[in-house]
């Protein structure tokens, strides 16, 4: 006779109360009618992630930590890390909901006459909220996620939305088209790699529980192990966009519609993050002598290759993708660590480096001229002279992505050099602090462009925002500035949440 | 709250005065800017008055948690080395604002953002010679870039935003070396004592000497640039040909003694054995910086481009008498800072006005100043002799007693830095009988000469330059005490016996 398995709904209930919320979207989609369903699905978002949100608080001192047959641990860092997916979706979509970015009819060939009158309508693919919840939900999942098909589900759930989201952009719609294709094609690809390398764990340890294939270690041939753990790092190193997986981030950055790069951007790296921190501290740690030097040496190609190839590019959502690329190398400093500092460490860099991003895309979207929105630096000159506020608020982002005292940006390199110095990869922190002089470059070039150039008679302007992006953006970078301050409040709450139960 | 705190504190509390005065009360802006600075230079002298010259140890101290996790403090003191250059920097503030004037009205951005800049400046250039906590040190080190970048960047002249960026880069690129140090003392010293940044405790770990050697390194790098020492000083001439002569002044005067400053505080105190291994080294590129700033400063065609190098020359002498690991060295190349930090900002506010007046900064469009503008002609030349050291003026005493206490324990060094002196009066003397002196030259004979606010600006600083070289007593007497307390926990005692105040 069977007997249900116990599943812990209270523990999963943030995950459930978003997927829950993505299929009522589902439903408004089809039953309401065109000129409310925008109005209720923001409504219906906004809503499930508050409660999402609530639910989250009232079980971060449960002791009870295993839910759904032990398939998933919500543990403190689980939680602080599922928190962090929330404030940042929560802040994306208020810039989702913002502006006309997304396509009108995505069913509509780009340049069609069934496009323009779709245009002429001023309709708008309202799909994208359901899909946003839907890939918020597999963020959540993929770090609390503790066997491999659990991680793999949720990788699925995630990135399979995003593949679509990064299609719909209202403007250039074919570079857009094409992100997306290419996006799909690459993490097809990574994903097949990540269940590839699951297969020969499972072969070696005999489960797919991270603290089974932990207990493993050392029981067989390592062989099949290091194949493993290589072919599963391929598979996450490809979410993070670490060198040499990174090659989509840049397209994908530039075609997707703004808004869509900024969640992804962030949450995505939040997600990947957690869940490699998790694989690697919990089921990876006793065979450490094995993934390390890999790791490091992918670190340090990453850091180096994302700062060098950015100095080169001109459109400022290529560049920031070319950063993200580099932090990514800065973040996994964080895994190699494999310590407490080291994963506090990644916890805090995590949370600032989400609103930092975020924040900067979000106010790239705002810049804009007749014809939509403008990402060539080139026509960014003078912008400080136009809108000073805007010119400041980005240029205090860059600084803080550059890492300069009193921003966010440094506290975490701090903080994530520190962990790793302490774990004895001193060559990662010479590399990191090189690579931050090479970054260092290319960001302070963009604040000359704005404040030390004259304008052109091409150049942008910035659009009057929405309050919807007012707050999402001015709070995004309130965040940045205050945690650049006053570091200690995070930092310690990162650090008593830096706890993964084994 | 110490009067330390408080002082630093100040400068950001007029700038937030500033902001709330209406973009277009330019004279206003700059009075309250003034008599706010005013007031800040008379309380740090009221702090020198009440240091106790006696006590070796930090004064004014106070310290408060700031972030708990990393053990770091907000922790400020000050020994005597610290409190000469808070007076130096907080002394010309209100110099520099009240002899540049005019400075900021044809800038890229509004008045307002420049005096707010020099504001924030002010409490980073204090932060910094305050700061007893590592990381504090490198917070205000750091961030002190932003606000030059954006001086040289917004109101210089010439090719500016290339010298802006030029000076940021190279400035962070030390940065970020020292950080990396920064990092490894940390980490070091939760190994031993417990994480901290208290820089008592930090100087009492025990490193390995290879360790030691590396951890030195990243800072001396990021002082090296900031000095700037021969050669990591490509950076200095185009920022202060780029920059506004107030800015200038701020830039060499003040944040480049933040280079010397941290070798003493930092680089000796942390690593003394490390310090003991690169000597050689260092003295080598301090004689180098000596000579090829002076030869540099001889083919000069700029005035601001003269004066760059000079310093460059200058600060070879500085670090010279540091690491050569004397007391009479340190406290010359403690004095000197002070000098230099005057006679500078004599040089770049008089030539600043010249060239405000013709219109042109190079050297051979002027001619026969001395009889169009006699007052500003004097001052120049007074300023001009002080860079060269003649005996009476302040620059003297400071590089006597560098040389002095260089010779005993590094003669050949000494010997040829002695050149430098010699050099020196080529690179003042031909300039000043070029610009002063002959026959008024076309396209001089109408320039006005020092208007009573330019007077009021610059006589303070003459007569700094005058009484610190008949009686450098209350500075030296400042200086001395700590001089000798960091060549002693360096481990060194002085070759031969002291020679007589």
């Amino acid at each position: 006779m069977l007997t249900a398995p116990s599943l812990g709904y209270s523990l999963l209930a943030p995950i459930l109360i978003v997927l829950a919320g993505a299929v009522i979207g589902v439903l408004v989609e089809a039953f309401v009618g065109k000129a409310r369903r925008t109005a209720i699905q923001v409504t219906l978002s906004i809503g499930v992630l508050l409660l999402s949100l609530q639910q989250l608080w009232r079980i971060k001192d449960l002791s009870s930590t295993t839910a759904a047959v032990s398939s998933v641990t919500i543990d403190k860092a689980g939680i602080f890390l599922q928190t962090t997916i929330i404030l940042l979706a929560l802040a994306a979509v208020l810039l989702i909901a913002d502006q006309d970015n997304f396509v009108a009819q995505a069913s509509a060939l780009p340049g069609s006459d069934e496009e323009r009158a779709a245009l002429q309508n001023k309709s708008q693919q309202t799909e994208i909220f359901p899909l946003f919840l839907f890939a918020v939900a597999g963020m959540m999942l993929f770090p609390v996620a503790t066997d491999l098909i659990t991680l793999f589900v949720a990788l699925e759930v995630f990135s399979l939305p995003l593949y679509l989201l990064a299609g719909l952009a209202r403007r250039r719609r074919l570079l857009s088209q094409e992100s997306a294709l290419k996006y799909f094609l690459l993490g097809a690809y990574a994903s097949a790699f990540f269940l590839f390398g699951a297969a020969f764990l499972y072969g070696y340890a005999g489960t797919i529980s991270l603290v089974g294939i932990s207990a493993a270690a050392g029981s067989a041939n390592d062989v099949f192990l290091l194949i493993g753990i290589v072919f599963v790092s391929v598979g996450l190193l490809f979410k993070i966009s670490a060198v040499p997986f990174h090659s989509w981030t840049p397209d994908v950055y530039q075609g997707a519609p703004t808004p869509i790069t900024a969640f992804m951007a962030a949450c995505t790296k939040v997600a990947a993050f957690g869940a490699i921190l998790r694989i690697f501290y919990v089921g990876f740690a006793e065979s450490q002598t094995i993934w390390r030097p890999i790791i490091t040496t992918i670190a340090i190609i990453t850091m180096l290759f994302g700062s060098i190839v950015a100095i080169a590019q001109r459109d400022v959502k290529r560049m920031l993708a070319y950063s993200s690329i580099a932090h990514a190398g800065f973040l996994l400093s964080g895994v190699i660590a494999l310590n407490k500092d080291g994963l506090a460490a990644s916890l805090f860099y995590l949370f600032a480096y989400g609103f930092a991003t975020l924040a900067a895309f979000g106010i790239i979207a705002l810049i804009r001229d007749s014809s939509g929105e403008v990402s060539d630096l080139n026509r960014w000159v003078g912008l400080g002279k136009k809108s000073p506020l805007t010119a400041a608020a980005f240029s205090f982002l860059l600084l803080s992505f550059a890492g300069i005292p009193l921003t966010s940006g440094f506290v975490g390199k701090f903080a994530i050099f520190s962990a790793a110095y302490k774990s004895g990869n001193i060559s990662l922190v010479v590399v990191g602090v090189l690579a931050s002089a090479i970054a260092a470059f290319f960001y302070i070039r963009v604040i000359i462009m704005m404040f030390f150039t004259d304008p052109a008679n091409d150049s942008v302007s910035v659009v009057i925002p929405s309050v919807k992006s007012k707050i999402s953006i001015s709070a995004s970078v309130l965040i940045s500035i205050v945690l650049g301050i006053a570091p200690s409040l995070l930092l310690t709450t990162a650090a008593n949440f830096a706890n993964f139960i084994k | 709250m110490s009067l330390l705190t408080i002082i630093g504190l100040l400068p950001l509390i007029i700038s937030i005065l500033i902001i709330a005065i209406p973009n277009k009360n330019i004279g206003l802006i700059k009075k309250v800017t003034f008599a706010g600075t005013t007031i800040i230079a008379i309380i740090s002298i009221l702090l020198a008055i009440g240091f106790d010259k006696s006590d070796t140890s930090l004064q004014y101290v106070q310290s408060n948690v700031w972030i708990p996790t990393f053990n770091i403090n907000y922790s400020v003191g000050i020994d005597g080395i610290s409190l000469v250059l808070i007076l130096l920097s907080t002394i010309l503030v209100p110099i520099v604002v009240l002899a540049t004037w005019h400075e900021s009205d044809s800038g890229r951005w509004s008045v307002k953002v420049f005096y707010v800049l020099i504001l924030v400046l002010e409490t980073m250039m204090i932060g910094v010679f305050a700061a007893t906590d590592l990381f504090l040190f490198y917070v205000f080190f750091e961030a002190m870039l932003i606000p030059i970048y954006f001086l040289i960047g917004g109101y210089g002249s010439g090719n500016k935003s290339a010298a802006a960026v030029k000076f940021l880069l190279y400035s962070l690129f030390g940065g970020l070396l020292m950080l990396a140090s920064i990092i490894g003392i940390y980490v070091i010293s939760g190994n031993q004592i417990g994480a901290t940044f208290d820089l008592a405790q930090l100087a009492t770990l025990e490193i390995d000497n290879q360790t030691e050697n590396f951890l030195f390194l990243g800072f001396f790098i990021a002082f090296a640039i900031k000095a700037p020492l021969w050669p990591f000083h490509t950076w200095l001439p185009d920022a202060a040909k780029a920059a506004t002569p107030g800015t200038s002044v701020l830039l060499l005067g003040v944040l480049d003694k933040v280079g010397t400053y941290g070798m003493i505080r930092f680089c000796i105190q942390l690593f003394p054995d490390a310090s003991k291994t690169f000597t050689p080294l260092i003295i080598t590129l301090a004689v180098i910086s000596i000579i090829y700033g002076a030869f540099m400063a001889i083919g000069q065609k700029d005035i601001k481009g003269l004066i760059a190098f000079t310093s460059i020359s200058h600060f070879g002498f500085i670090t010279m008498g540091i690491f050569a690991m004397t007391s009479q060295g340190m406290s010359g190349a403690n004095l000197y800072m002070v000098n230099h930090g005057f006679s500078t900002a004599a040089l770049f506010l008089i030539a600043g006005w010249m060239m405000m007046r013709r219109g042109s900064s190079t050297i051979s469009d002027f001619g026969g100043l001395q009889r169009v503008t006699p007052v500003m002609a004097w001052t120049f030349f007074i300023a001009g002799m002080s860079s060269l050291a003649l005996p009476g003026l302040s620059s003297f005493v400071s590089e006597f007693l560098v040389l002095v206490g260089t010779y005993t324990r590094y003669p050949v060094a000494a010997i040829i830095g002695t050149l430098g002196i010699i050099l020196a009066a080529l690179y003042i003397l031909i300039p000043v009988q070029k610009i002063l002196h002959g026959p008024t030259t076309p396209g001089n004979e109408n320039l006005t000469d020092l208007n009573l606010r330019e007077k009021i600006a610059i006589a303070p600083v003459i007569l700094v330059i005058v009484l610190m070289g008949f009686y450098p007593k209350p500075v030296l007497d400042l200086i001395n005490p700590t001089s000798e307390q960091v060549v002693t926990n360096a481990g060194f005692s002085d070759p031969v016996a002291k020679v007589g105040k």
